[in-house]
């Protein structure tokens, strides 16, 4: 047997003691995780604790395998919303297929669960418009995918909204750019696949009663043009309104979760031309900021809004000692006084079905309805307590995420 | 369904390399077309063209009569067959296949009727109330057929279906996909680099070589009227021998003996200097196992063999022979563009399962010598083509084709 992966990859040491020579199927159940909410398969895919990780792993044809690992590696330089790969397991005894070895994406969610929630405040339209920004962000890259459905997209909270990655790049193609014929053609089976997966949860009763499978999925084609219209068009104006015009264009793209990499303004005696290079990556910006001050390692609108949790404790401190405070230092207590105390006030039981910043957000949200409901600010702390006594409980313990329920069995 | 014509169609990708140079092709309403070369050679790229995935650089494309190289993939109505088989879980095989005319919002009647009479022809009648979860790999597939089926598309579209599934349901599926077109006479169009699939699917193939084609023609013709060395490199397995040959009035000069020609070859040969003579294995045999009558139509000749592979019911051996070094250069390039093994100057004939003949010794074989083709080393010209009877193969196969379509259509207008 031989192991392919690339380094750093200080996890894949722990994995070698696994059963690699055994069919993926007859795995001992003692070594796998159930995961209730995954999506449908083909392949036999199934997933393993190791330390304090969990692996997604898929028995598929070597070739197959080694064109999903090459993509998915090259997917995550260059800053793509997929899963992270590991590696790959060849020559397995007895002509086996290989196994495909990706990272669990943990706090992920697939559509399953997020239809049949008893929280259903994620709408099939956000759910879509999610899906249609991850379809536009890789068609700009010049991935058609083939096989781009609810089941090969996993979804993750972000501080209320949605983000969508790509799990399943089995039929990807890459292309330096896209035709329209072959973009429209992933659209439309897109169409398809999310109409087909639908019309399943409704065939098992699992699909809420307001939602139509046909037209949800017929609502996929027209949002995809809007948005790939919106991040690609070029603009034409007069040279007087130049100024606003980009501004208010790059703010747009920003609102819509895009970056621009190059800006081109054309001039000539009839007015401007603008054109707009996005940048296929996810935005980062926020994301990155919050690391270095923290060290937390969030989603990007989750670490805007705990930025913006940061420069009030800041106001609040400043004001509190009647002295400036760097932002270093405001970060850091932050991070101690008021982060760390949420997240103490989770009780172990409650552990694993939000991400921690994704509870922290709600935390927020939770503090300023009871803050209007009493009519003054309840704190932090107040919210907390309340929120983790009457909120999250609500979540059902299915979508704990694997490593929390994978260290719990092994005392950790 | 349709025809499908492809006009002079030309696609230069971004750097202005042709991967399709002026390709032209008529493909009859419900034939069944391969499109096949070593790889690069441009036959996905085709295919794209006739999809609608790839921009066309220039030419037409021709559909059931109509232009289509300004329509969206959807509006083509053409049907990529096996791209997607994901079975739902929750629904019932009946509305496995039936979901994509659900989505389309048609009648229920309707969807009935397609769906049920596709299950008739795959044979899943009696699986349609079940849920997919226990079905067999085959009966996966054709509920991926029955999906393509009920849509009533144009045409087929494969490329390289069978390539990622194991050996044993690849040969299954061959099979079915064939049954299946027949029996629903729709055009089809199908990719592959596997020449053994060529040449048991189609009823003509179409060989390209960067992004030409270099002929067409059933199967048969290709294999005993190849136009060149390429195709007839490409066609057959184990591939024709080529071995180095000069005219001698009627004789060629070769490694292995004299080769006598008849007149017309003779002639076809005269004047050029070093030739390329191709057999095919199966035209050598064990000269001790050939029968008298037959004796006479070829010609003897002694070699050392080098290994034989003995198969059960078949057997081969490999003779080594000398070619100049032109002539080794020529044979060097050919298989580099067939993709095939680094070319050793040792011929593979097939010999009776029976035969004694052993390694390291020499033996007597026998070589027929009627079927041979001899080649222009230079321009890779087959000089010894005959186009009539080529021509004659591929009308008989056309035929069959347009009997068995009629039979079927007479059938189902007879059933209905
Ligand atoms: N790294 C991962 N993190 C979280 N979940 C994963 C991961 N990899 C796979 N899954 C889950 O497993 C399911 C099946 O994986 P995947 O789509 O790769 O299999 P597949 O057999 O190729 O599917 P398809 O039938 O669509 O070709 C996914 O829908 C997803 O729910
Ligand atoms: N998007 C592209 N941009 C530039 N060149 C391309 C592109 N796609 C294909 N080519 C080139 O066009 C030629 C034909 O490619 P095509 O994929 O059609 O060949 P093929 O016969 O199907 O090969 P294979 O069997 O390897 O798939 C090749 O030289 C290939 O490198
Ligand atoms: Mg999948
Ligand atoms: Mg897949």
């Amino acid at each position: 047997m031989r192991f392919l992966f690339r380094p750093p990859a200080h996890e894949a040491a722990e994995l070698l003691s696994l059963p690699w020579d055994q069919p993926l199927e007859e795995w001992d159940e003692q070594l796998l995780l159930e995961v209730p909410q995954r999506g449908i398969s083909r392949h036999v895919v199934r997933f393993v604790a190791s330390g304090r990780h969990v692996y997604a792993l898929k028995e598929i044809a070597e070739r197959l395998a080694r064109h999903e690992y090459a993509l998915l590696s090259h997917f995550e330089e260059e800053g793509l919303p997929t899963v992270s790969v590991l590696g790959i397991c060849v020559d397995r005894p007895g002509q086996q297929e290989a196994i495909l070895v990706t990272r669990y994406l943990e706090y992920s969610m697939s559509y399953r669960w997020l239809f049949s929630s008893p929280r259903a405040e994620h709408s099939a339209e956000l759910l879509l418009d999610t899906m249609v920004e991850l379809l536009v962000r890789l068609h700009l890259a010049g991935v058609f995918w083939g096989d781009c459905s609810l089941s090969n997209t996993l979804f993750r909270p972000d501080a209320g909204a949605l983000a969508a990655y790509l799990v399943d790049a089995e039929t990807v193609e890459r292309h330096p750019t896209l035709s329209a014929g072959q973009r429209r053609y992933d659209v439309d089976l897109a169409r398809e696949r999310v109409g087909a997966e639908l019309l399943d949860l409704q065939f098992g009763g699992l699909l809420p009663e307001g939602i139509d499978p046909i037209t949800t999925a017929e609502g996929l084609p027209p949002r995809y043009e809007a948005l790939w219209e919106e991040v690609t068009a070029e603009q034409v104006f007069g040279a007087d309104e130049q100024q606003w015009r980009i501004t208010e264009r790059l703010q747009r793209l920003n609102d819509l979760g895009f970056d621009v990499g190059e800006v081109e303004l054309i001039t000539s005696p009839e007015g401007a031309r603008l054109r707009v290079e996005t940048r296929v990556a996810e935005p980062g910006q926020h994301r990155r900021e919050l690391l270095r001050l923290t060290g937390l390692e969030v989603q990007e609108r989750q670490a805007r809004r705990l930025l913006n949790d940061i420069v009030a404790y800041r106001a609040w401190l400043e004001q509190k000692t009647g002295k400036p405070v760097p932002e270093p230092v405001a970060a850091h207590r932050w991070l101690a006084e008021v982060y760390q105390t949420v997240m103490a006030a989770i009780p172990p039981e409650l552990a694993g079905r939000l991400a921690p910043a994704e509870i922290f957000h709600e935390v927020l949200v939770h503090r300023w309805l009871l803050s209007e409901k009493a009519g003054r600010d309840v704190g932090t702390e107040e919210a907390a307590r309340s929120y983790v006594a009457n909120v999250l409980p609500r979540t059902p313990p299915e979508v704990t995420t694997p490593s929390v329920i994978a260290g719990r069995a092994t005392g950790r | 369904m349709a025809s499908i014509e492809i006009k002079n169609i030309v696609k230069q990708y971004g750097d202005g390399f042709p991967a399709v140079n002026d390709v032209s092709l008529d493909i009859a309403d419900g034939e069944f077309m391969i499109l096949v070369g070593p790889s690069g050679c441009g036959k996905s790229t085709l295919l794209r063209m006739i999809v609608g995935l790839e921009d066309i650089t220039s030419g037409d494309m021709i559909i059931g009569g109509k232009k289509v190289n300004d329509l969206a993939p959807r509006d083509r109505n053409l049907s990529m067959v096996f791209q997607n088989y994901a079975l739902y879980p929750h629904m019932t095989v009946f509305e496995n296949i039936a979901f994509p005319l659900r989505l389309a919002k048609m009648p229920d009647d309707e969807v009935r009727r397609r769906v049920t009479e596709a299950s008739d022809v795959l044979e899943l009648k009696d699986h349609l109330e079940r849920k997919p979860a226990n079905l067999s790999g085959g009966q996966r597939q054709r509920v991926a057929m029955g999906r393509a089926i009920v849509r009533q598309a144009e045409a087929f579209l494969f490329d390289e279906p069978l390539s990622n599934l194991d050996a044993k349901l690849r040969g299954q599926m061959r099979t079915e996909i064939s049954r299946l077109q027949r029996r629903l006479g729709i055009t089809t169009v199908y990719v592959t680099h596997d020449q053994t699939e060529a040449m048991t699917l189609g009823d003509r193939v179409c060989v390209l070589r960067k992004g030409k084609i270099q002929q067409v023609a059933s199967p048969r013709e290709l294999y005993e009227q190849p136009v060149n060395l390429f195709v007839a490199g490409f066609i057959g397995s184990p591939p024709m021998n080529f071995l180095p040959a000069t005219p001698k009035g009627d004789r060629l000069e070769t490694p292995f003996g004299e080769i006598v020609l008849d007149q017309k070859r003779a002639a076809a040969v005269a004047g050029h200097d070093l030739l390329l003579v191709g057999i095919r294995p199966e035209y050598f045999e064990d000269a001790s196992l050939v029968d008298e009558a037959k004796r006479p139509l070829g010609s003897v000749f002694t070699a050392r063999v080098d290994v034989t592979e003995w198969l059960g019911d078949s057997q081969f051996a490999y003779i080594p022979y000398e070619a100049p070094e032109s002539i080794q250069t020529h044979l060097r390039e050919l298989s580099r563009e067939l993709d095939a093994e680094e070319l050793r100057t040792q011929a593979i004939v097939s010999i009776d399962s029976t035969s004694r003949i052993r390694e390291g010794r020499e033996a007597q074989f026998w070589l027929d010598s009627r079927k041979v083709h001899v080649f222009d080393p230079e321009t890779g010209d087959n000089l010894t083509r005959d186009a009539e009877a080529g021509a004659e193969l591929t009308r008989m196969a056309t035929q069959d084709r347009v009997e068995q379509i009629e039979e079927v259509r007479a059938a189902s207008v007879g059933a209905a």
